[in-house]
């Protein structure tokens, strides 16, 4: 490493340290109701990015894992200690991505959209129809002693793993062969490379992450219900807040995630009624005007600098 | 024979949502996420005008149609033609017009939660029964379905025999082919993307007559039109037809035999069951 790459480690280290003293900041009541969102947003928004960032193939299946995380958490909380839970909803979420990975990254990318836009929804129904049948109540309360500063705690940790793991990856000769594949997956194929097996472990990554921030999520909610735990809402979130910050570097979702996850604040306190139209409209402006996120923007930026200043010597 | 009769009654306005679906990805190449929007909005319009008016949904469909036409139009000339200039190659434009619509679906059920709530709504027509076979089924759901099989003819018979709809088929197979024999593509694009928002909200109309809907619903109406068009093999009316039918029977057999909540639990196995065994549609042949 060079002596750049530690100075960057430690503004790193430094910063999550910053960030996981804010509790202990007195009356931080108002300031943890908007870090929270944003640190969970960060670990669902850069997971989905590890995926769909490499691969263009855009998941709109968040929701589900989300669901099926804090699902696992409100069944077993009174059988089966609660960090064990958390390893279960992780594997659960490695096991679904498995399935419906196998099921279609085998095809082109549009089978695959269409797979997870239904997702969440096909989940919600089997769980209600489980619920109806055989538990009799549609809800389920989730009391443990666990408290918001805590989940906060393990949400800063989940993000640190998730930066971990995305570095570890971009590192490693599956970072190298997804590079590959989304410049061209049939270059990747001559070169011997499993694209469809690459994309699967990728995606059982991504889904493994949504799931356990699910879990976390779950003692907050107290009272898990279908409709609230698989609601399509925070699928698209997670796309929004990805694509508003870039997805081809690690840190580009964080850059979407903390001024979405503020200005959300406020539009969901001014125009309760409106935040499903304004999702979409926020989405569209997105998709037309920065279809490579402020990191890309800022990056052409710098690029057309660099390339303005021997220009600028000849005038 | 009553969950085929009722599966086919269902089946034929399956076919008409995943004509339009067709219309808009076999010929426009535009995946159209926010086609279900577009049915729960002509529904919307069929329920005002029945509740409000007293106007028979059938006669709504007289206003709906170049309503949705115009209004599709308008979409594809200035939401999704810069997309498609923008686009650097099939897989690009893919990926844009996917989260274009897929906000485009977010907004449209936006704005319906604001015109009319977030209720379900339903109307009561023609609710009487009509006996076919010794059984009684719900008169609407008859009349929805010939209604269909009409309109359904009617767009088979435009894209299989007039100079238009040959102009569409050799789009589907090749748009840049059939830019060299003279077809103008963009304008033709643009005609089937609007032809397809409107048959679409006919459909929505047509299935308003006997269920239940709300605003937002229409994503598991866009999942279940998409099925059917990949079921059938992307551009393929035919295989579409007959993909429509086979969901509706399966549809009404979940609903009969296990419980009427797990329909889209169906649609979802019949998805799989095709994606690993036959990706390339019903009849289609393997692209080589």
């Amino acid at each position: 490493m060079r002596f750049s790459d530690y100075c960057s480690l430690t503004l790193v280290i430094g910063l999550f340290i910053l960030a996981a003293l804010l509790p202990l900041i007195p009356d931080s009541d108002y300031l943890m109701s908007l870090a929270l969102p944003i640190a969970m947003y960060t670990v669902l928004a850069t997971s989905w990015a590890l995926f769909s960032g490499p691969t263009h193939y855009i998941s709109l299946a968040t929701g589900a894992f989300y669901g099926v995380g804090a699902y696992v958490v409100g069944t077993g909380i009174e059988f089966i200690p609660y960090p064990v839970l958390l390893l279960i909803a992780g594997f659960s979420g490695i096991v679904l991505a498995g399935l419906v990975g196998i099921a279609t990254l085998r095809l082109s990318g549009v089978y695959f959209v269409i797979f997870t836009l239904g997702l969440a929804e096909l989940i919600r129904q089997l769980v209600t129809w489980i619920q109806n049948n055989f538990t009799g109540s549609r809800g389920l309360y989730v009391l443990t002693d666990i408290t918001e500063n805590y989940i906060y705690w393990q949400l800063i940790a989940l993000t640190a793993l998730v930066f971990l793991v995305g570095w570890l990856i971009k590192r490693s000769r599956l970072g190298f062969a997804l590079r590959i594949i989304g410049n061209d997956e049939l270059v990747a194929g001559h070169c011997g490379i499993n694209s469809a097996g690459c994309k699967v472990i990728l995606f059982m990554v991504s889904g493994c992450f949504a799931a356990v921030v699910g879990a976390v999520m779950a003692p907050r909610f107290t009272y898990i219900e279908p409709s609230m735990a698989f609601s399509p809402e925070l699928s698209f979130q997670v796309v929004i807040m990805a694509l508003l910050g870039g997805v081809h570097r690690l840190w580009g979702p964080l850059v979407g995630v903390i001024p979405f996850t503020l200005l959300w604040e406020v539009i969901a306190s001014s125009f309760p009624t409106q935040t499903v139209l304004l999702l979409g409209v926020s989405f569209l402006l997105i998709v037309y005007f920065i279809p490579d996120g402020v990191v890309g923007r800022l990056e052409d930026l710098v690029k057309s600098m660099r390339l303005a200043r021997p220009g600028s010597n000849r005038g | 024979m009553e969950v085929l009769t009722n599966g086919f009654l269902l089946g034929a306005t399956y076919a008409l949502l995943a004509m339009g679906l067709t219309l808009q990805y076999g010929v426009a190449r535009i995946m159209n996420l926010a086609n279900g929007e577009m049915l729960v909005a002509g529904a919307f319009a069929a329920f005002w005008a029945f509740t409000a008016n007293q106007i028979s949904p059938f006669y709504a469909v007289l206003f709906v149609v170049p309503l949705a036409f115009i209004f599709n139009w308008l979409v594809y000339r200035y939401l999704l033609t810069p997309l498609v200039r923008r686009a650097k190659s099939q897989g690009q434009l893919e990926v844009d017009t996917i989260l274009a619509t897929f906000g485009m679906s977010f907004a449209l059920v936006g704005i319906m939660l604001m015109l009319f709530g977030g209720e379900f709504f339903t109307y009561s027509y023609l609710a009487e029964p009509f006996e076919i076979f010794g059984s009684p089924y719900g008169l609407n759901r008859v009349v929805a379905c010939l209604a269909s099989v009409f309109i359904c003819g009617l767009l088979f018979w435009a894209i299989y025999t007039t100079r238009i709809g040959m102009a569409m088929r050799a789009l589907t197979s090749n748009p840049d082919a059939a830019s060299l024999v003279a077809i103008d593509v963009p304008r033709m694009s643009a005609l089937a993307f609007s032809l397809g928002g409107a048959v679409s909200a006919v459909g929505g109309i047509m299935l308003s007559t006997f269920l239940t809907l709300d605003a937002s619903i229409g994503v598991v109406f866009t999942m279940k039109a998409l099925i059917i068009v990949i079921m059938g093999g992307v551009g393929d009316i035919r295989g579409a037809i007959i993909a429509a039918m086979v969901l509706g029977i399966a549809e009404t057999l979940v609903a009969s035999l296990i419980d009427p909540g797990l329909t889209l639990a169906a649609a979802y196995l019949l998805f799989i069951l095709v994606l690993l065994f036959k990706p390339e549609g019903l009849f289609g042949r393997k692209a080589i």
